[in-house]
């Protein structure tokens, strides 16, 4: 599948399609999006990226091992559910929100960070399928 | 619509099962694939089908006036996608697995351990 | 602050897992956290149940929706014992299995994937929200499938598949069943299905779902018809994984059976006496299948199928009584089949194999492990005072009670049979003089182990072994709780506004 087309297409594609998948994590509040479609679509951006340069150069690309986002972006939604525990006394996952919502990003809240916690976990977990059944076969 | 839903939820069991109840490995992960997807679809036919508003109360009343789409069968489906998305590809890679160190895609086969009682 | 304690046992576990996931290359580590992780466990169970025994049900509202909308978290008398039973077990295998795994097995996060299995199983007995329960299902089976492939023997690859199949096969007809309940009531709480359901017009539909329910449990506990997936994996997996399987993993869904049908299918004669045959064909086809057997873990895996009969029996009955004995040989029959399969674990260290044929003569070497290893079987038999005694006595003046002599029949029968299968194995494996097999070479046998290990292999044993000796000489307490556990299952009106203070 090593083409040039789609080798110099997927280096712009790449950047494009990490904006659009934090793009639509963030808008996932309101809107049809959030964590789980936009980590899918992240790792999509780097398997696009792995058909056309080859495994090796997308591994080099994220220069540490996928299955190391899936403890961190669990962690990151574990936290953000813990924080009303800690804060408040409130049950766990209870919303908590900073009153001015800020300017592109939205409203900042623990929904939020739980939502980008997934986010990582989906792009760790399929990234780490999806190499390990690459590199098998 | 909810008729041809229920057919379709009907073929999809059927077809699954039959899938299933084949001898090779691979049709039967293609049957337990094919039941769930009957399964969330049941779950989508059963939360009664509308063709309503989004389920969001406007600012200045407290009750739904109108009549809405149940977000819960949604939510449910979704979830339970997710979670046979993770299972099938357990699935693709055990019959991988098997393939490989097994030898054969014939669920018969798979009784060494059975036989030396 | 005494109402989020209740979810501090499952956050722990999960803390813990992803605190392992992070140390995934350095196994000592791991060993080390997930064994002091889990005593730690062992102490919030313990502060849970006291809290529970002191203050009552404890309910915690997910994120805070009120209760018929989100996701309420229940903690009962039944499920906190769950839970410290869970974690007890938990410790005792974590212990078990840093002392009895290959590295080759720990080096793919073996211990992250147990710590997330115990999170599905306290999370299972937590939920009170049924689509949340298919969800720690869910959990629970991915990481069991995790752990019963890790490895990749061809024996366990064959068992893996069986297994795989029939239980995504019950979570989908699981799942069928929420969608019939959920298209019937509207709602998945389970405290107000339990109102919402006897108002239901469509009984056929409630019928169909409940059945769908039993059928799926069915499965996950494995009673008969629907075993036989059990018998041809438990065996494949290492010990140390097939402990806490055979343990814990048929217990969630006799947990989930006693739930559903004491709570929210109540009063149905039908499934009544379809829970009362498949107790009894369960009792006797699981005790004459491991009478055959001649592998011991294949005959403690049979044995878990005949001993599921027992709870079985119990709430087809569905007296005070049946139910309080039920209860009770739950909570022995976890001690013990958690401890047997460590056992087994044992012997193979000790002999290098499974297999009767190959083994014998353990009683002449290691005189005070045997001892240490007849008591649970013992126990499991149900020999007076231990633990398996009372809760059988419960059973039988029930089915006096309520004229169900075939119940009656079953039990002795499946008791004198289990009693026949453990002398059988003591017989072979313990006194038997055995034949010489050449050594394995690469085998790590018991004698050449360190102390330490050896210690770490035996001391969880003998924890379990303690806790089942409890179990049997302070009956008194257990039974007081068992009847604890009865009254508030009995009494629906006591879950219900336990949850819905306003209703």
């Amino acid at each position: 599948m090593r083409t040039l087309i789609l080798k110099t297409a997927s280096d712009y594609l790449l950047p494009i399609l990490l904006l659009f998948s934090i793009f639509i994590l963030l808008r996932g509040h309101y809107l049809p999006g959030g964590g789980f479609v936009g980590g899918l679509m992240a790792s999509i951006a780097f398997v696009l990226h792995a058909f056309a340069n080859g495994l090796k150069d997308t591994k080099k690309l994220l220069k540490f091992h996928p299955g190391f986002l899936m403890p961190a972006g669990l962690l990151l939604s574990f936290l953000s559910g813990l924080l009303p525990v800690i804060l408040q006394d409130a049950a766990f996952m209870t919303g908590l929100w900073l009153e001015n919502p800020i300017p592109v990003i939205g409203s900042i809240g623990t929904a939020l960070f739980f939502d980008v916690g997934v986010y990582i976990v989906v792009l760790g977990v399929t990234l780490t399928i999806i190499f390990t059944i690459s590199e098998s076969a | 619509m909810e008729f041809l839903l229920a057919i379709m939820t009907g073929v999809l069991y059927a077809a699954g099962l039959y899938m299933m109840l084949r001898r090779s490995l691979v049709k039967l992960i293609i049957g337990l694939i094919i039941i769930g997807n009957g399964a969330n679809l049941l779950i989508f036919l059963l939360g009664r089908i509308t063709k309503g508003a989004p389920p969001i109360i406007p600012g200045d009343t407290k009750f739904f006036a109108d009549i809405y789409a149940d977000p819960v069968p949604q939510a449910l489906i979704l979830t339970a996608i997710v979670i046979s998305f993770g299972l099938q590809s357990f699935a693709i890679i055990l019959i991988k697995r098997a393939y490989q160190v097994v030898k054969t895609d014939d669920l018969d086969e798979m009784n060494t351990i059975e036989e030396e009682v | 602050m005494t109402q989020q304690f209740l979810l501090y046992p499952l956050l722990w576990q999960l803390f813990l897992s992803i605190v392992l996931m992070f140390a995934w290359r350095h196994i000592q580590i791991q060993k080390i956290i997930s064994i002091v992780g889990s005593a730690i466990g062992v102490g919030l169970s313990v502060a849970l149940f006291y809290e529970v025994w002191q203050n009552g049900t404890l309910v915690v509202q997910a994120a805070s929706w009120k209760a018929p909308f989100g996701i309420s978290f229940v903690g009962d008398m039944l499920a906190a014992t769950l839970v410290l039973l869970t974690s007890i077990a938990g410790l005792a295998v974590s212990s078990y299995s840093a002392a009895s795994l290959i590295p080759a097995r720990l080096r793919f996060g073996y211990f992250s994937i147990f710590h997330f299995l115990i999170l599905g199983l306290t999370g299972a007995f937590l939920t009170g929200d049924i689509f949340n329960l298919y969800v720690w299902f869910e959990i629970i089976i991915i990481s069991s499938f995790v752990l019963i492939t890790l490895g990749g023997e061809k024996a366990q690859i064959e068992g893996a598949v069986k297994y795989f199949t029939l239980n995504f096969l019950a979570s989908i007809i699981f799942l069928t069943a929420i969608a019939v309940l959920y298209g019937l009531a509207g709602s998945l709480n389970m405290a107000d299905l339990a109102i919402l359901i006897p108002q239901i017009e469509n009984r056929g539909l409630v019928e169909v779902a409940a059945i769908l329910f039993l059928v799926a449990f069915g499965i996950k506990s494995a009673v008969f018809p629907l075993y036989f997936w059990l018998p041809a994996s438990y065996h494949t997996p290492p010990s140390a994984i097939a402990a806490i399987f055979g343990g814990l993993l048929t217990k969630v869904g006799v947990y989930a059976l006693i739930r559903f049908f004491s709570l929210m299918f109540v009063e149905d004669v039908l499934l009544d006496q379809i829970l009362m045959v498949i107790a009894i064909l369960t009792l006797i086809s699981g005790g004459l299948g491991a009478m055959v057997q001649t592998n011991v873990r294949k005959v403690f895996s049979y044995l878990i199928i005949c001993h599921i009969g027992f709870m079985i029996a119990g709430l087809a009955m569905f007296t005070e009584l049946a139910i309080a004995g039920a209860v009770f040989y739950l909570i022995h029959d976890i001690v013990v089949k958690t401890n047997l399969f460590m056992i087994s674990g044992l012997i193979y260290r000790i002999k290098g194999s499974n297999r009767f044929k190959e083994l014998g003569g353990i009683y002449k070497e290691y005189p005070k492990l045997s001892l240490m290893m007849i008591i649970p079987m013992f126990s499991l038999i149900g020999v007076p005072p231990l633990s398996g005694f009372w809760p059988k006595i419960s059973l039988i003046i029930a089915s006096f009670d309520t004229q169900s002599y075939f119940i009656l029949a079953a039990v002795i029968f499946a008791s004198f049979i289990t009693l026949v299968v453990v002398a059988k194995l003591w017989a072979e494996v313990f006194w038997k003089d055995p034949d010489k097999f050449p050594k394995k070479n690469h085998f790590l046998y018991f004698k050449k182990m360190t102390l330490a290990r050896k210690l770490q292999m035996i001391l969880p044993i003998l924890m379990l072994t303690g806790v089942s000796l409890y179990l049997g000489f302070g009956a008194e307490n257990i039974q007081q709780l068992s009847i604890r556990i009865t009254s508030e299952l009995m009494n629906t009106d006591f879950y219900i506004n336990a949850v819905l203070p306003n209703n």
